[in-house]
Order: structure tokens, then sequence, then C-alpha cells
């Protein structure tokens, strides 16, 4: 009987072994440990032994039964190790097939430049204004100090609708500044951005619609130190922290003293090359205190305020941003072009 | 402005480098464009003697000449040119030397014989007949029959010895500085900008040739208005010949082409003075009399250009008793032009008005060099010295004599004028601490002084100099304390004061957030123009008579395309999708939040609306694609009670198809439209593919923008789902079916999702079956089948009884 059950245990432990499926495993646990099962089938021959030998013997088949059972347990955790390996490898994929994007839309590079800007005036305490395109004369030109007679408002350069030359395609944002003066309380600080009109021909660096920003602060005590200062913060938040600037006297009829700010050229860092034309600068925009008969004329005193404005064009500083160097592809709006930015 | 260095030097003699000076005078207000080097690409040009010359063994016309270049030995250089002998000075360019346009010389083999260099003609240095009148044209250039050309040195670069050595400097001039259209205005600039002193030269004129001014001449300025100042002079005998080398030299360097001595001092005058100047001839003003006066109707005069014009009231002309012989300010008559055989000569400086001018010359589009001075308004004190100067210029030239006297009409010269200068405020504006003293130095720099040309401590009235009209009040005078100071030595200070919130109003919140939505489902921002075609509105449909088509029209457009304001912006989205699919784009997704512009406004102005428009084509798109980014937008909006509906029959439905069309409602408000656009409005931008385009209004989505959320408790019971499918006509909308369901249910439902609309076998023809999946769900409890059951009967029967749809 011994020799049964020693002979049970190794058949059984070489059947284990050979196992390759969680279901012939099972099979094989009925085989030998079920009820009907050859250990179980030795258990009852029990009854034909000595009782000196029945203990013995009963020791010896739970002994043999409980390493069975360890070795099945052994077994069932390989096959399912493997059964897992065989898994992960068939569900590999190749990492370099591409992956299934969704389709993002952009927003328009010129937009992105503008969202820049507006983003660093809100900062600093700046209200972002929107205001009419088609525009009073009166306060495109008159109330900023560009009267009757005056060059820009010729016919070969503004667009009119009316004989009279009463109301207009707005030539700059700059009139903003006149509805700022006329409509917000004192102080004000205020950036305009929007869409200018200029008979211009279409080419690489002209368009008879662009967009200028415009900018405004009053309040007692302003300086052109402060102008400086302010702006040249933005240059810098704009074009990084080790940017220099330079101001250069300049003309426009609303501000007095007038400037205008260049940048350090961002290729050459100001030795010269073809981007700057060789002067190490490029002009970014044009500012200065405002001119006391505009403040005058919207009925703020200038002996008790002061300001300072700014305007410059948003399409060369995209253009110079992205270094796009033609400007007819900002309006061609061609998706190519618009999904590199 | 160009600006001969040689030039200034006679006034405000001045060694910095060009680099230096530049940017001096640029950080001073008078931008430096480029500075051009005259002569630059020459190298290794020059003197040259021709020691022998003998015939070329293997040609019949070339000769080999051993020229002296001033070097140890002479050169052999082979010519074919005939007009040289020995002993001439010739321009010599040396073997690897280098002439305009790149030409590049080197050493070279003849038919035989070496030749280390060429022999130039006056063309090849960049030069033309009138530079040199007497060189001879066609061979080379013999520098030593030009009896002009004195102290020529054999070996001296050419440049230096045929005076082609100038740096000319060519400025960007403000228009508040007409003062400085001159090299006298800008020696000026310059001594102030470099703190070295200017002298300027008062003009002798000896005079005394035959005849009375006053008898010769008489001038009438009727149109007085129009001419603040008009001053003549004359000169008789004249002997019309080439100008001196002196004066070519600098009208050639000021890029002014020289003529003959008479044209050419008026121009020298004019670059000098800032003053244009004319000279006709005296025998073509009949009677004597000049006068000034605004044109005829329809009166016409050929100017020197040969060019015939017709002209109106609104053109001043110099006329003669019977007849115009020069625009006034624009440009001379050609029957009154100086000739060879003029004999006397009357010289006009006047000062015209700026405006009137320049709408003459823009009207005749011929703005010329006298015009572009005019229209900025120049100093009418300056007509004065400047005929003087003219006049000198024709003794010292041997041109003719000068008749004594002037005639000097003053209709409207400006009095002397004073500002008061404060240095405190000007610290103030400018946020400086420069010392009183210092300011009214650097304010006498420019000439403005006060009446004992003194520094005083405290304010002062300053006596502004006459040419300087753009300085009238306080602000002007810090403007020069703070050039001449450096605006780069002003600080940099930041923004001190009340401090303010700032920000962006809630609609270009409302802006960013769409743009952001849109972005998210696919769709890249545009740009485009606000002006478009008149016929843009037939391209997209709209009816003839359709109101919507009444725009702002641009009296004055670049061209038709760009000629009214748009009252849409479908053909401008049209438009981009059209060129985005000829460029054969795949799958397009656009869009733009741009205005549009009604007639009506305030104060004559636009109703000026902001639109959202969606643009799209592709294999990914259709009606419910598009839809779907409408409904995604709605959602980010938090809108209430949006819905959709079909057309609201307005002409302007004429653009989509109607059967792919459909408005979006928050509550009883039309938000906009969208849809398939017309087949035949996609031929009419010759696109053969489904386009589609939405149209929204900025202003009813900010009205319709729901309220910030607030959370609602999770739900805490499980819900009951139930399937049902029902057959209806055709005609019934699937909007009025979930309608019905909502109506029909009693509390419990929560969702009705459709999942399929089915037709064909099993359905009877002109019915369709559409099944809905129901969630219900109760919030304090969970749902038995009964109580569910119970609500789907309920919606079961109002399916039925309203929409006649029953259970398939």
């Amino acid at each position: 009987m011994k020799e049964q059950i020693a002979k049970i245990k190794a058949e059984a432990l070489a059947a284990f072994e050979g196992t390759q499926a969680a279901a012939d495993l099972d099979a094989l646990r009925v085989k030998y440990l079920g009820k009907k099962g050859e250990l179980t089938a030795v258990l009852k021959q029990m009854g034909s032994l000595s009782a000196e030998e029945r203990p013995q013997m009963g020791a010896l088949v739970n002994e043999v039964k409980a390493s069975l059972e360890a070795a099945l347990e052994e077994q069932a955790r390989k096959l399912e190790a493997a059964a897992m390996e065989a898994r992960l490898k068939l569900e590999a994929v190749d990492v370099t097939v591409p992956g299934k994007a969704p389709h993002l839309g952009h927003k328009h590079p010129m937009y992105i430049a503008l969202d820049e800007i507006k983003e660093i005036f809100v900062g600093m305490g700046f209200t972002v204004l929107d205001g009419p395109e088609i525009e009073l004369a009166e306060l495109n030109f008159d109330r900023l100090n560009a009267e009757e007679g005056h060059p820009s408002r010729d016919w070969s350069d503004t667009f009119y609708f009316d004989e009279d030359s009463r109301v207009m395609l707005r030539s700059q944002t700059s009139p903003m500044q006149v509805r700022a003066m006329d409509t917000m309380p004192l102080p004000i600080r205020m950036v305009a951005p929007g869409r200018v009109y200029r008979k211009d021909e279409v080419d690489a660096t002209h368009s008879p619609m662009f967009h200028q920003v415009e900018g405004m602060v009053i309040d007692k005590g302003v300086t052109m130190a402060d102008l400086k200062g302010t702006l040249t913060t933005v240059a810098q938040r704009l074009f990084g922290e080790g940017i220099r600037t330079r101001f250069r006297p300049h003309h426009f009829p609303f501000t007095e003293p007038s400037c205008e700010m260049d940048v350090q050229c961002h290729k050459c860092g100001g030795a010269g090359c073809p981007t700057c034309k060789g002067e190490g600068w490029i002009e970014l925009l044009g500012a200065g205190m405002i001119h006391p008969h505009v403040l005058e004329m919207a009925g703020i005193d200038p002996e008790v305020w002061s300001g300072w404005a700014f305007g410059f064009g948003l399409e060369r500083t995209a253009m110079s941003r992205f270094k796009i160097d033609d400007l007819r592809l900002i309006f061609e709006n061609d998706v190519r072009f618009l999904e590199q930015f | 402005m160009k600006l001969s260095r040689k030039w200034l030097n006679e006034f405000t003699p001045i060694n910095a480098s060009d680099k230096e000076f530049d940017e001096a005078m640029t950080l001073s207000g008078s931008k430096v464009e480029v500075t051009e080097v005259q002569g630059e690409e020459i190298k290794n040009v020059v003197v040259g003697r021709v020691l022998s010359m003998e015939r070329h063994p293997n040609s019949d016309h070339m000769w080999i000449c051993q020229v002296d270049v001033g070097q140890d030995e002479p050169v052999q250089i082979v010519t074919g040119a005939q007009n040289v002998k020995v002993n001439d000075l010739v321009p010599v360019a040396k073997d690897n030397s280098w002439l305009p346009g790149g030409v590049h010389i080197t050493r070279g083999n003849l038919r035989g014989e070496k030749s280390k260099g060429m022999l130039c003609s006056f063309a090849e240095l960049g030069l033309e007949q009138r530079d040199f009148p007497t060189a001879y044209p066609d061979g080379i250039w013999i520098l030593s029959d030009d009896p002009e050309l004195t102290d020529l040195a054999v070996g001296q670069d050419i440049r230096q010895a045929v005076g082609l050595d100038d740096h000319v400097v060519d400025f960007e001039i403000t228009p508040n500085r007409p003062d400085c259209l001159s090299v006298i205005g800008l020696a000026r600039e310059v001594s102030a900008t470099f703190g070295v002193p200017c002298t300027l030269h008062e003009p002798v004129v000896k005079g005394g040739a035959d005849g009375v001014l006053a008898e010769l001449l008489d001038v009438e300025t009727p149109d007085a208005d129009l001419v603040p100042r008009y001053t003549a002079r004359m000169v008789r005998n004249v002997k019309i010949a080439p100008s001196p080398k002196w004066m070519r030299e600098r009208l050639r360097a000021m890029g002014v082409r020289p003529i003959n001595n008479i044209v050419d001092i008026t121009n020298y005058v004019m670059l000098e003075y800032g003053q244009p100047m004319h000279a006709f001839d005296y025998r073509y003003v009949s009677g004597g009399r000049i006068i000034v006066r605004r044109a005829q109707e329809g009166e016409k005069l050929t100017t020197l250009d040969g060019k015939e014009h017709t002209l109106n009231a609104n053109h001043l002309v110099i006329a003669d008793e019977g007849r115009a012989v020069g625009l006034a300010g624009i440009m001379g008559g050609l029957n009154s032009e100086i000739v060879e055989d003029t004999v006397d000569v009357v010289f006009e400086s006047a000062c015209f008005d700026g405006t009137c001018i320049r709408k003459g010359a823009l009207a005749l589009g011929m703005r010329t060099e006298a015009s572009a001075k005019f229209e900025k308004g120049l100093d009418p004190m300056n007509t004065l010295p400047a005929v003087n100067r003219a006049c000198e210029l024709v003794e010292m030239l041997g041109a003719g004599q000068v008749v004594d006297g002037v005639i000097d009409i003053l209709n409207n010269v400006p009095q002397p004028w004073t500002v008061t200068m404060d240095p405190e405020k000007v610290n103030a504006l400018l946020g400086t601490d420069i010392p009183a003293v210092e300011m009214y130095q650097l304010l006498k720099r420019v000439s403005i002084e006060t009446e004992a040309g003194d520094f005083p401590n405290g304010p002062a009235p300053m006596v502004i100099p006459s040419y300087r009209g753009d300085v009238r009040r306080l602000a002007d005078l810090a403007e020069e304390v703070a050039r001449f100071h450096g605006y780069n030595n002003i600080p940099s200070t930041l923004m001190r004061g009340q401090t303010t919130q700032g920000g962006y109003s809630q609609e270009q919140k409302l802006e960013q957030d769409l743009g952001r939505v849109c972005r998210a489902c696919g769709c890249d921002e545009i740009i485009t123009y606000s002006f478009i075609s008149p016929t843009y509105y037939d391209k997209i449909n709209w009816p003839a008579d359709y109101e919507g088509r009444k725009s702002f029209k641009i009296l004055n457009p670049l061209g038709e395309d760009t000629s009214i304001m748009r009252t849409t912006v479908l053909p401008s989205m049209l438009d981009i999708l059209t060129r985005n699919y000829n460029y054969r784009n795949k799958s397009v997704r656009l869009y733009e939040v741009g205005r549009v512009y009604g007639l009506g406004g305030e104060d004559g102005l636009a109703v000026e609306r902001k639109i959202l428009s969606l643009g799209a084509y592709g294999e990914d798109m259709d009606f419910f694609t598009l839809k779907g980014i409408v409904e995604a937008i709605m959602a980010d909006l938090r809108a209430a009670d949006v819905h959709f509906e079909g057309p609201r029959g307005v002409p302007s439905d004429a653009s989509y198809h109607p059967g792919r069309c459909a408005t979006v409602w928050a509550g009883g408000t039309c938000l906009g439209v969208f849809g398939q656009i017309h087949p035949l409005v996609a031929k009419n931008y010759g696109v053969d593919a489904e386009l589609y385009c939405a149209e929204l209004s900025l202003e009813a989505l900010m009205a319709a923008k729901g309220p910030r959320p607030e959370y609602t408790p999770l739900p805490k019971f499980p819900a009951v789902t139930r399937d049902i499918a029902v057959v209806c006509d055709e005609a019934v909308t699937v909007g009025a079916l979930e309608k019905a369901i909502r109506k029909g249910a009693k509390g419990l439902l929560k969702e009705a999702a459709l999942f399929d609309i089915y037709r064909g076998k099993g359905v009877d023809e002109g019915k369709k079956s559409v099944a809905f999946n129901l969630i219900l769900r109760a919030d304090d409890r969970s749902l038995t089948a009964e109580e569910a059951d119970e609500d789907v009967k309920s919606i079961l029967e109002t399916l039925k009884s309203e929409l006649g749809a029953v259970l398939r």
C-alpha cells in the first residue's frame, strides 16, 4: 500500500508538471484528489489494515495529499503567469505608430501676439477697450490736433463715406484716446487694440486694413520717465528680460514731447544685420506725453493732469515675433499657415 | 532729405565718423535712414599718366600704353580707345580693382599682349555727361583736358581727384520740421546736437545792372491769403552755361541733376535754404507784370515736364497779363523756361499757402520737390535771404548782372512770438531733475533764448526763431530740452499714482471663451477684411431688393472688391473656405469673431455688431457635426432653454440649403443661423463640395449666457432605463417627439436620448421608426418597475394622442 501511495504521488507530480492549461490541471485534481480520485480510493482500502498500520498510513496519505495540493497550487500559479505573459505579448503594440490626436484648432498668430500684449497691460491695471471702426473725422483727426489740411486727412490716404469727409474708416486707434477721455473717469489706464484702415495697396508689407494697439495713461504727476519705464517693461515682457530699448525724438500731432521706441535687434543683438537694416535696432512703437491741447479739448486741465500714450502696429510685432516675412500671409488664412502656430 | 557732409562742413564743421554722426543725429530727433558713401564701389582706381603708346602688333585699332600710376614701375595697359595721347592724365583701374556695378578688373591678355588694368571713361566710373559737361563721351576720360580738374597728381585716388568722395546722409524729417528740409536747417541741428558752432553766411549782392526794378517788373497778388509773401529779383545779360564743378558736385551729391547755371542756382538755393525758387525768362512775362492768382476754370498750362494741364480755381498760377506762366509752388511753365538764349531772368522766391499747394499738386498728380516743401508750411522770413543768395551766386558765377532792389510783397508774415519757459514744470513733465540754467543752455543751442540772452533760475519768456513754427507752448520747449538732454538720459520709472483695476469687459471675456471652444472643436482662427464688393451679395444669393444689402459705401475705395463695409460675414468666410479648398487643403474648420456694419448708428456712424462665424468642409463635416459644434458652444455658455428650429424665412436664408439650415434659440431669442451653404452659392464660389457655415450674434450669445453653475447632489438611487421605439409619420420631427415624451412623463424622466431612426422593411412607406433610451429615476427612493412602467405608459399615450406615434 505504501508503494501504491508513493507511486500515485510520483505519477501525480509528473502529471501536474506536464500540464499546459488550467483545465487540464483541474482534471488532474479530480483524478488524484477528487472524491473518486486515486488517493481517495487508497483511503478506502484502509479498512483492510491493522490498527497499528492505520494511523501511520493515514498520516502518510494526508502528507501526500498536502504535498499534491501544494504542487497543484504551484503549477496553477505557473500556468497563470505564463498565460498573462502570453497575453501581454499578444497585446503589445508598435509604439511608433502615430497616435490618434483629437484635432485642436489654432489661434491666429496675430491674436496670439495681441493676447500676450493685452495680458501684460491688464496685469498693470489697464482696461481693454473696444471702439467703432467707422469713426468721425472729428475724433480721428481734429481732436488729435490734426486739423483741416493735415496731409493724413487726404482722400488719397484715408477712406471716407461722405463728401464732407465727416465719417471715415479710422486710420489709427488713437480716436480711442479721445473716446476714453470723454467717457472714462480719471485716472485712466487703457489699451485699445483694433482694426485700422489706410489707402495702401496690398503688398508684402502693406495692407489697406491692419491692426494697431493704442494705450493711454492719464493721472496726476505722470511723467515721461513713467512712459519710458512702463514701455521698457512691456518690451522686456514681450521680447525677453535682456532686451534693450532706446527712445528717439519723433513727431506726432497729439503728443509732445513725442518719441519712438526701438528694441535691440533680436537677430544680431545690436551688431547690425539685414533684419535691422544694419542699425542694430528695430522700431517698435510711437509714444509721447499727451499734448496739452488734446487734454484741453477733452475738458481735462493739463495743469492738473498729465498723461502719456502710445500706439503700435500689431502685424509688424507679430511678424517679427514669429519671423513671418510677408504680410499677405496674415490675411490669406491658409490653414497650412495657421496650423503652424 | 539728403545732406552732403562736405556741404554741411561749410556751416557746421564736424569730424564724426558716419556711425557716430548717424547715431547722434538719430537720437536728437533727425533720424538717419542711410548714409551713402560716394564712390564706395570704386576701389583701386587712380590717376595715371600715359608715358608712351605703341600700336598693338596683332590689332589694327588697339594701343599698348605704358602708364605711370605712381608706382616704381609703369604698368602696361592695352586700350581700344582712340582719344588718348601721350602725357594725358587718365583714370586707371589697376589690376584687381573694382568699378560701380560690381565690375572687377584684373590683369589679362589682349591678343597676346599683357594688360595690367584698364583706362576708364567717366561712364565706367558711374558718372554722367552732366557731371562733367566738357568730357569726351565716347572714349577714355582725359582728366588733363578738363580745366576744372586742378591739382591732379599721378597715383591719386580717382574718387578724390574728381570729387566723388562725399558722404551723403539721408534723413527722415518729421512733418513738424520743414526747416530741416535744407542744408542750413540741418546744419543748425548738427550744431545743436554736437554742441559746435554753426556759422551762417549773409548773402552780399553787388547789383548795378541797367534799369530800375520797379519799372521793369510789377507783381500783384490778388489772392493775398494764398500768398503770404512774394519776393523777386531780376538778373540781366545772362550767359547760360554749365555751372562750375563744385556746384555740380554738390547738386549731384544731393540727388539733383545739373542743367545750367541759372537753373542750378535755383536748385542750389532750394537745397541750401529750403526755399523753393523759380527762374523764368523775362521776355515771356508779357507787360512785365506778374500776377499770382487762382487759375480760371479750364485754363490750360503746359509745365516744364511737357505735360499739359487743365486747371481750375483750386490751383494757384503765376501769370502775366495774358496767360499763366507757371503753377505756383509746383512747377514752372514751359512757355517761360530758361533756354540757351535767355537774356533777362526773374528769380521768384515766394511763400505760398501749404494746403493750397498740396491739394493742387495732389489733384494734378505731380508732387514735386518744391510742392513737397510748400505743403509743410515754409517760413516766410526765408524768401529774402534766399533770393539774395541766388543773386549772389549769379554774380559769383559770372552768370549775369543783378538789378538793384527787391520786389517784396508781405501779405501775411508772422509776428515774432515768445513762449514762457518754466524749468520746474518741464522737470515735472519729463520726470527729470535738470537744473534751470542747463535747460536754458540747451535751448540756446537751438537759438531759443530770452530777450536778454541770459540763463535765469526761474520761468522766463523765450523768443522763438521764425523758422520754428512748431514751438508754440511749454510742451514744445520741454521736447527741445529733452532732445538735447538726451531721451535716453531721462530716467525710467515704474508707474505710480492711484491704482486702477483694469481688465477685460464681459464681452471680451465671452470672445475669449468662444475662441477657446471653437479651437477645442478643431476650428482655426482667421482674420478677414471688413470691406467687400457689393457683388458679393449676389454671390451669396441675397435677393436684389433685400434690405440687408444697404451698406456703408466707401467713396474713395482702393477697388471694387474693398468698396463697401460688409453687413454679413458670410462672403468673407466663404472666400477663405474657397481659398483653402483651391489649395487642396482637406477637412478645414475655421472661425472668426468679425464685425458687420449696419446703417443707422449714432452721429451718422455705423451700428457695429460682432458675429461669431464658423466655416467648414471636408469628409468629417456634415450638418450634425456642425450642429454639434453649435451645441458645444451653447453648453459652454450654459445657455438656458436652447432649442433648434428651421430657417426663419428671412431673405438671407437664400444663402443656405433650404433643407439643411437651422436656427438656434435660447428661449425666445434667435442666436443665429447655421447649416449647409446652398449648392448654388457654393457653385458661385467655384466649390464642388458641401460647405458649412454658422453665423451667431455675439450680442445674443452674451444675453443668453447662463449664470455660474451651482452644485446639484449626485443621484443616490439607481435609475431604471427603458428603450422605446415608436412609428410615426415622416413629417413628425424628432424634436416634436422629444417634446411629447417630456410632456407625457410624470416627473421621473431624467433623460430621453435618441438612439435610432429606422425606415424600411417592417415600417410602412411614409413612416419611420424612432427609438429612444429613457432614463427614469426618483431622487428619494429606488424606483420599482411598476412605477417606471406607469411613466412610460403615460409617455406612450401622449406620443400617440399628440403625434399619432405608436409603439412598434
